[in-house]
């Protein structure tokens, strides 16, 4: 199967293209140099080509997304749509399987993440990837509060810890070493939580930071392909900031260790906008956007996503448990809460994020201060922390945001509260992003990121062929002042292609059925040490657990398409 | 007042949706038109003729025309579904949420109607002469944002969780309910002239709940406020004597007040 996309506006930041005309050939599944002649035509004259959007965090399949899904059928009622050929859906915040897919798709993003996974419900998980269509994925198993890791961590024995993270990869198909809110959920078992990150986690003794450094000299022991996945401590409360930087400077000094991809940095914090408070409470809360901007600014050691509030009725959900209990104390709606032995929790509360109230005016300002105050746009990657700061559906939206001053203005004028612009920066800064800039927040970052960028996030030959093909001219398009237009190309792509084939026509999504490939992390580690830890995890199992050791592991008919990465241990 | 007459050929067992059953849709449009309105059987969408014989004169203005159901329509849903006005009246059983979601206009069922009637209601009249099913003016499933305005007068018996989450508007009930009356309610008035049988105002926040008949057991979070006589609801006075309660203090700051008829409630008094 050959394919030539002619005389398109490519974007592709990895190798250096700013909106150069060109053509893109493509081969069985694969970027090429050329095709023959009877390679099948896609003209692109008057449109933008960039590689298929990357999403390195986002909620879309396990158990609390679908505990989203059943306690909220007023979310449902919201969107329902049917596809021709494909499956139904509905569901506005959280989607079902099938409409997750699609939507992902028809907005040009090939690769998306869920961004936290109970090892125990590992299959769950797996479970609502085989039904959510077209898109590659990959889940991120908690680690942060696991009580090996913080028994181990303890002893300060980074060779366990790493022999322990390798097993738990490989037996629930992982990709990443996540943490959420470090010590904090494990107290919340106990009716608590830790505050910064020198508090210690009861019964276990240890701290945040502890965990932090521990896990990150796992990482790169195992030669991880991303970084740690960090969610900090203190989400959510006025004067965040403080532990969020502190958090930053936890990890500083370890060497960067991948076996594949060309990540150079040590930690991931993800969702930022939400650790960038300063105040002490709601009354004085205020943005700490600039400092959390001008850390990232001048230390090359990380990389961030904001998730950006769009301003709309969501569902949060996290496994940092505690912080969904304050939430729901806040809004007093409903509230889900849910312990996973050993090793994590979770909880669900929807929210109202109402332009007109104060807080989130301010808090769509702090994620739209981190876009714009970061100066380097390989710093940062665009997501709403779908859904807890709003749908995923909402990205061409914040593309538009970033695009135009005008667009924003007019939201800070006419439709949010005085708060937006007294308490944050946002109304000051009148950068606006480029289409280059655009695609390097939505694909070459988080594909590099992710340590993927061998084969998502460009256009270079060897590249996988995602591709998303926009319905906007740049030479013609002023996105400054057309950003209804803008909003509405990136919401319907032209075409988008997803290993050479064409899944999207004219927002259509064409190809219905197909699974993505399933990421996760094959690390090898010292047999002794590895034999010695399975010893410990089958009297663990034994004493604590409520499942058979055996039942324990993801079988490997859960991926129809297994993508093993390599990562090794020194 | 311009009157379109919908008679019932046949009732099919997969049940139609007919939320397209309601003035604001009617009007303007000549019979032929009316007839091939688009009506759901099952998942399919079907015409209105096909189901139903259309007579009768169309108005132009939606505020000025009724719709008649002849017979019984007891496997059709959602009929006057977000109807702002005119008039419908059924003249038999209709099925499930008559009246949904509605913010104007009245509608009359003269037989029973099944559950969900006036659910998340906006305004208007709904008047069902007789038995209602479950939640009559209750919530979407999930949402906490209930029945904001508007009245429905139920004159035989309704069935569990009436008023759920109401935040305004007036329910009245004048046979006996099920349990679960007013649950999580916030706002707003029920009146239940016959008796209820446990858990009236549930997490009740706000909002007023009056029992005329006998309560057979009642919640443990409500605080005992004395006996009132011929009490002022809605700026209407209900004679007779009636046990007043504040609560449910299951709920933090709960302020909502349930009266209940003092004869034959003896038993429910701390």
């Amino acid at each position: 199967m050959e394919l030539i996309i002619k005389n398109g506006f490519v974007y592709c930041p990895q190798n250096d293209i700013d909106g150069e005309k060109m053509d893109i050939c493509v081969k069985n599944g694969k970027i090429v140099e050329s095709v023959s002649d009877n390679a099948k035509v896609i003209d692109a004259s008057g449109k933008i080509v960039m590689p298929g959007g990357v999403d390195p965090h986002a909620h879309i399949a396990g158990p609390k997304v679908n505990i989203g899904r059943t306690y909220r059928p007023e979310d449902s009622k919201k969107a329902a749509a049917k596809f021709k050929g494909g499956r139904a859906g509905s569901g506005f915040s959280v989607p079902s399987t099938f409409m997750a897919g699609y939507n992902y798709a028809k907005m040009g993003y090939t690769t998306a993440m869920e961004a936290a996974m109970p090892p125990l419900l590992a299959r769950h998980t797996h479970e609502e990837f085989h039904d959510t269509p077209l898109i590659d994925h990959a889940a991120y198993p908690l680690f942060g509060n696991n009580w090996f890791v913080m028994e181990y961590l303890k002893e300060g024995d980074i060779d366990r810890c790493a022999a322990y993270a390798s097993w738990l990869l490989k037996a629930t198909k992982g990709y990443t070493i996540k943490l959420v809110n470090p010590a904090g959920t494990e107290a919340w078992g106990w009716g608590g939580n830790v505050h910064g990150i020198h508090e210690p986690a009861p019964y276990f003794d240890i701290t945040p930071a502890e965990i932090i450094k521990g896990l990150a000299e796992v990482n790169e022991k195992l030669r991880m392909p991303h970084s740690i996945h960090l969610h900090c401590n203190d989400l959510g409360h006025p004067g965040n900031y403080e532990t969020t930087l502190a958090s930053f400077d936890v990890p500083k000094g370890i060497k960067p260790n991948p076996a594949v991809g060309s990540r150079d940095t040590i930690l991931y914090a993800t969702h930022v906008q939400f650790h960038s408070y300063a105040g002490t409470t709601w009354r004085d809360f205020e943005s700490g956007a600039p400092e959390i901007a001008d850390y990232v600014n001048k230390h090359d050691h990380l990389i961030i996503d904001v998730g950006q509030v769009t301003l709309d009725e969501t569902t949060t959900m996290t496994a940092d448990g505690p912080m969904e209990y304050d939430l729901h104390s806040l809004n007093g709606l409903k509230w889900a809460n849910c312990d996973v032995e050993l090793e994590t929790g979770a909880g669900v509360v929807p929210f109202l994020y109402v332009p007109r109230a104060p807080v989130p005016s301010v808090q769509w300002g702090i994620g739209l201060e981190l876009f714009l105050l970061i100066k380097d746009a390989n710093k940062v990657c665009l997501t709403t922390d779908h859904p807890n700061a709003g749908p995923f559906t909402r990205y061409p939206r914040i593309k538009a945001w970033l695009m135009s001053n005008k667009y924003r203005m007019e939201y800070i004028e006419e439709k949010l509260h005085s708060w937006a612009q007294r308490r944050s920066s946002i109304a000051t800064i009148d950068r606006e992003y480029t289409f280059y800039e655009i695609a390097q927040v939505s694909r070459s970052t988080p594909a590099k990121a992710l340590g993927l960028s061998d084969v998502k996030g460009h256009l270079g030959v060897g590249a996988d062929a995602d591709i998303a093909i926009y319905d906007i001219n740049p030479e013609t398009t002023d996105p400054s002042n057309d950003y209804m237009e803008i909003e509405k190309a990136f919401e319907n792509a032209s075409y988008v292609l997803k290993d050479g084939e064409i899944i999207v026509k004219d927002g259509n999504v064409v190809k219905t059925r197909e699974h993505g490939r399933t990421y996760w992390v094959d690390t090898q580690v010292e047999e002794d040490i590895y034999q010695e830890v399975l010893a410990d995890v089958e009297r663990k199992f034994k004493q604590y657990y409520s499942v058979n050791l055996e039942n324990y592991p993801v079988q490997d008919a859960y991926l129809p398409k297994s993508a093993p990465v390599k990562g090794v241990m020194l | 007042m311009s009157e379109i007459i919908l008679t019932p050929l046949d009732q099919p067992e997969v049940p139609l949706e007919a939320s397209n059953i309601k003035p604001d849709v009617f009007a303007g449009k000549t019979i032929e038109e009316i007839k091939n309105i688009e009506i759901l059987h099952g998942n399919t969408p079907v015409k209105l003729s096909d189901f139903f014989e259309v007579t009768g004169e169309s108005s132009k203005n939606p505020a000025e025309l009724k719709i008649i159901i002849d017979g019984d329509v007891d496997r059709t849903k959602r009929i006057g579904e977000g109807m702002s006005t005119g008039e419908i009246l059924i003249k038999g059983d209709v099925n499930m949420y008559v009246g949904a979601e509605m913010k104007g206009g009245k509608i009359t069922v003269e037989g029973n109607a099944g559950p969900w009637a006036g659910q998340t209601m906006m305004g208007g009249e709904l008047e069902i002469l007789g038995d209602a099913g479950d939640y009559v003016g209750s919530s979407y499933r999930g949402d906490w944002r209930g029945m904001q305005d508007g009245t429905i007068i139920v004159h035989g018996n309704a069935g569990n969780e009436i008023g759920e989450y109401m935040n305004g508007g007036k329910i009245i009930i004048k046979g006996d309910v099920n349990i679960m009356t007013g649950i999580h309610m916030n706002n707003g008035l029920i009146i239940v002239e016959g008796n209820a049988i446990a858990r009236v105002g549930a997490e009740m926040a706000g909002g007023t709940i009056v029992v005329k008949g006998i309560v057979n057991e009642f919640l443990p979070g409500f605080e005992y406020l004395g006996v009132e006589k011929d009490i002022e609801v809605d700026g209407q006075t209900i004679p007779g004597a009636f046990y007043k309660f504040l609560g449910d203090h299951a709920i933090k700051g709960a302020k909502g007040t349930v009266y209940v008829a003092v004869r034959g409630n003896g038993h429910i008094v701390p």
